[in-house]
């Protein structure tokens, strides 16, 4: 954009510091997300809201994983962490831990994996 | 049964190791679309009450980029790659990674073969199955796949191979080659 001021480029690095988006914490309100935890929205969104925790909201319409927000947001794991922190424990979204199904120990997911693999 | 599998969305993580350099980006780029990943965990997962950040002006969080790509099996089956940084003091973010990973990718250069012992001992303790992918680069001296696994000292069933990454062929063998080896310890530990 050739309009914004010049001195607001990247080499100033971030105008808004990730961690002043969460305040300084640097950990979320109970368990952690894992980076594959499936995020999904739920209920409805009350207005107040940070931009970066609509944001978060409106990539979680279907599901996604904690990494995949990451990127999407272009913002550390670490800060949207703490952002789904605050999220679910205002009931706004539901998470889903990748454990929970034991995936790792299920011999068909991994037979079905290798013939996903193959027709790569 | 088949209506929980087809219900719950299933990601498995595999991990992409090895020293700096060795490929690890082109791997996962072979076979998936890729990403960088942001952490800032070096502040946050250990400088906690330790640092004291007032008054400091120096940059004092490393951004560590992960290498992240995705490869969806179908609607509700995903395999997520994480490249990682190979050295020791990363490790605090293999100790996440690892956690329940279906297993990982240790990528190996035969010119720097030591590059590749932190990743191997870290999985060998940790029990999680890996493979090492010995990625042949123009002008590296062939060794032959017994003298990595004796250089290495690994035990008989970690499967070594060949491989270029840049060939999505090549980068594609060594992922079954994985997740068979997943498959057989898996089925042997039952």
């Amino acid at each position: 954009m050739s309009d914004s001021p010049r001195w607001f480029d990247e080499d100033a690095g971030p105008v808004v510091r990730p961690y002043a988006l969460i305040r300084g914490r640097t950990r979320s309100s109970g368990d952690t997300f894992d980076l594959v935890a499936s995020v999904r929205a739920i209920g409805e969104s009350p207005g107040e809201l940070g931009p970066e925790q609509q944001l978060i909201l409106r990539a979680a319409r279907s599901p996604i994983s904690v990494a995949d927000l990451a990127v999407e947001l272009d913002l550390p794991v670490g800060v949207v962490r703490v952002l789904l922190g605050d999220l679910r424990d205002q009931g706004l979204i539901s998470v889903t831990s990748p454990s929970a199904g034991g995936a790792r120990s299920n011999e068909r997911i991994l037979k079905e994996v290798i013939n996903g693999l193959r027709a790569l | 049964m088949d209506s929980v599998l087809s219900e719950d969305p299933v990601a498995l993580k595999i991990l992409i190791a090895g020293g700096f350099g060795v490929g690890k980006t082109t791997l996962v780029g072979s076979v998936s679309e890729i990403k960088p990943l942001r952490t800032e965990e070096v502040l946050s997962d250990r400088g906690i009450g330790i640092d004291d950040l007032d008054g400091v002006e120096a940059k004092n969080t490393t951004t560590v980029a992960m290498d992240f790509g995705r490869i969806t099996i179908r609607d509700g089956l995903v395999v997520y790659l994480f490249g990682t940084p190979g050295q020791e003091r990363f490790w605090f973010m293999w100790d996440e990674l690892s956690y329940g990973a279906l297993g990982a990718v240790v990528i190996a250069d035969t010119r720097r073969l030591t590059d590749c012992f932190p990743s191997v001992d870290y999985f060998e303790q940790r029990g999680t199955p890996f493979v090492v992918a010995v990625n042949c680069f123009d002008g590296a001296a062939r060794h032959s796949v017994d003298d990595v696994r004796i250089a290495l000292d690994l035990d008989d069933d970690v499967p070594v191979m060949l491989c270029d990454v840049r060939r999505r062929a090549s980068a594609k063998e060594v992922m079954i080659a994985l997740v068979e080896h997943s498959l057989r310890t898996l089925t042997s530990a039952n």
